[in-house]
């Protein structure tokens, strides 16, 4: 890949965005000021930003109930989306969605989804309508490893190939659907493998290394941009956090969870950035994370001033 | 006029639409080379081509979160369900996504799409292929529900359907696609949501739908010559319900019967029989319903009869409700 200066920090700036983003999410739901649940994506944020810088703006993204990252990657405004997940008229959804259903439409971000691989056969919809319209653009379709045995991953995967739609398919293997180890829950050694079977190409890459990603999904997408068939990636990343605010993390144990952390894909990349690729100063990055923590400082100050939705509000928008 | 049946006014519906808009296509299993289950999209696969008219493998789920999905990006897919008991196997994404997408996003997001198939009992078809499922259907905010009777409302409910903003389930029950009925030539479409008294009378409103409606119409012809003369109502669409056509004519009549062939336990049949208790009830002198047995559908002619309303069964419970005695005229 080049190493574009420009774009190595605004992906450093990214993950720290996501980073704070939902730490401040954790620290909100710990004052008792969110509603409903949260799943967070910290430990993950290298695979949203890798494969959305891969995008161009008008390509489209479908998210999974863990998608704050991808939201904020897609362009989505952090105040808003803040917003939202308290219950607020100004979030994306007038506070009708919440954390599982934020969506940006006009930043071609199809949205989160509250049911584990929901979001597959939509994307696949929405790469039908693209390749009817003979448009350019691409769809990227995130999901966790809890939705790849779900029957509609199985139809989606088999129904893009047949049509050659213009999909990229990333998992997001963070090792646990909820509880369920991957080793027990899919009886194929990798996820990537069974992309063999619908007659496409799986790519299984480090999912906590952001210019792994970056590059493997940036091949994925020009292949299939310029009508080759969909792709199906497996990263593989961990998640630090639990599955749910619920989760008392009885299914794993501290040594595993801390050796994840060490492998921190934030850390690493900052290490990267100046040792080895020695492009930017201390100073430098310290400085994006002054930024990105102004900015998450602001989307909670927005969120919490804003108002609630009006009661008559629960009623309307069930039809166009 | 001119006559054609159930099955060829569906197929206009979608030639006429497919051609004013070519955002419109049709997905589905064996509704190209085959033509469909019930020969409903015959030759339109000649016409309008394999990207427009798209076989599928059998994968319900796919279909309709392709339909979904393309529907989200500005397409008007209309979906076809070879038999209307494969909507189990899909009910996610019609249920969970088509039905919510829109107000999960704050009204943002707009699904206009239309998920065709076949229904009901009659046919020796048995548990699997005959059953009619249109009570879980209206039972969901964000879905709309259309179930016409005759050609000519199939027609130009599904043109409307087609052009409709939100995902519309069409119920086509299977008993009637060869049924024939006047259609105009011309272009016409009916609006979404209205019902039709299709024959006037004092002493009864029957309220019905879908191949029921048909049954209904005959029982009310027979009746009429015992000197009972009975409304009937064609709910056509059944969410969003029509509820000021039926409240005028069970206030003129002071007797509602409503006759449908789902089970009748939890059935929409109940719903509208509530409807009219709730809203008109120092009119009435009766609310009765006639659904069907709460029963898989069994796969025996005389048992598959047996379960769902039938023509003599239908005036029977109008002599009952109404009684000789009982009617000036």
């Amino acid at each position: 890949m080049k190493l574009d200066k420009k774009l190595l920090l605004r992906m450093y700036h990214q993950m720290l965005r996501i980073r704070y983003f939902e730490e401040r999410v954790d620290e909100l739901f710990s004052r008792g000021l969110i509603h409903g649940t949260c799943h967070l994506y910290i430990g993950e944020e290298a695979i949203a930003v890798g494969a959305v810088s891969a995008l161009h703006p008008e390509d489209y993204i479908i998210s999974t109930h863990r998608g704050h990252g991808h939201c904020l990657m897609k362009g989505a405004e952090s105040g808003k989306m803040m917003a939202e997940i308290l219950g607020k008229k100004t979030g994306y959804c007038k506070g009708k969605g919440g954390s599982m259903h934020i969506a940006d439409l006009t930043g071609r971000n199809l949205g989160a989804n509250g049911i584990v691989g929901g979001g597959i056969p939509l994307a696949v919809g929405a790469a039908f309508a693209l390749k009817y319209r003979k448009k350019k653009e691409i769809i990227l379709c995130f999901f966790g490893d809890g939705a790849v045995n779900q029957g509609c991953f199985h139809e989606s995967l088999n129904m893009s190939g047949l049509l050659k739609l213009p999909v990229v398919f990333i998992c997001e293997n963070n090792k646990y659907g909820m509880s369920m180890n991957i080793a027990r829950a899919c009886a194929s050694e990798t996820i990537c493998q069974r992309a063999y079977s619908y007659a496409m190409e799986g790519i299984q890459v480090d999912g906590n290394d952001v210019l792994s990603v970056y590059d493997t999904v940036s091949e994925s997408v020009e292949s299939v941009r310029s009508g080759g068939k969909p792709v199906l990636i497996e990263a593989l990343t961990y998640r630090w956090k639990g599955h749910s605010k619920s989760d008392r993390n009885l299914y794993r144990t501290r040594e595993e969870i801390d050796s994840w952390k060490a492998r921190c894909p934030i850390k690493t990349f900052h290490g990267k950035l100046i040792d080895e690729l020695k492009v930017a100063s201390e100073t430098e990055l310290l400085g994006l994370e002054k930024k990105a923590e102004m900015e998450m400082d602001e989307a909670v100050q927005f969120a919490m001033a804003s108002p609630e939705p009006e009661v008559e509000e629960a009623v309307t928008d069930v039809y166009a | 006029m001119r006559k054609i049946t159930f099955r060829e006014a569906i197929r206009e519906a979608l030639r006429e639409e497919m051609k004013r808009d070519h955002s419109v296509y049709l997905i589905g299993e064996d509704i190209g080379i085959y033509g469909g289950a019930f020969a409903v999209t015959e030759g339109l696969l000649n016409e309008f081509g394999p990207e427009r008219v798209v076989d599928t493998p059998i994968s319900e789920a796919a279909i309709i979160g392709t339909a979904t999905g393309s529907a989200l990006l500005g397409l008007r897919p209309v979906a076809e369900i070879m038999y209307f008991d494969f909507i189990t196997l899909a009910s996610d994404q019609l249920v969970n996504q088509a039905a919510k997408l829109r107000y999960m996003f704050g009204g943002k997001a707009k699904v206009p799409m239309v998920v065709r198939g076949a229904a009901g009992c009659g046919t020796g078809a048995a548990g699997h292929h005959s059953q009619s499922l249109e009570a879980w259907m209206t039972h969901i905010p964000g879905l709309k529900v259309v179930m016409p009777a005759t050609p000519y409302d199939a027609k130009g409910l599904l043109k409307s359907a087609i052009r409709d903003d939100n995902p519309v389930v069409f119920i086509e029950h299977k008993k009637l696609y060869s049924l024939k009925g006047e259609v105009p030539e011309e272009e016409y479409t009916i609006p979404l949501g209205r019902a039709e008294v299709k024959k006037e009378g004092d002493h009864l409103t029957i309220i019905s739908y879908s191949n029921a409606l048909i049954k209904a119409m005959l029982a009310a012809e027979i009746l009429d010559s015992s000197g009972i003369s009975a409304e009937v109502i064609d709910l056509r669409t059944l969410s969003p319900l029509d509820t000021g056509t039926i409240f005028t004519s069970v206030k003129k009549t002071g007797r509602a019967l409503i006759v449908a062939e789902a089970a009748g336990f939890s059935g929409f049949d109940a719903e509208v029989t509530s409807l009219i208790a709730e809203n008109c009830l120092d009119y009435m002198e009766s609310i009765t319903r006639l659904g069907g047995a709460f029963t898989p559908v069994p796969y025996n002619r005389k048992l598959e009869e047996s379960i769902v309303p039938q023509v003599d069964t239908i005036v029977n419970k109008i002599r009952e409700i109404v009684g000789p005695g009982r009617v000036s005229v």
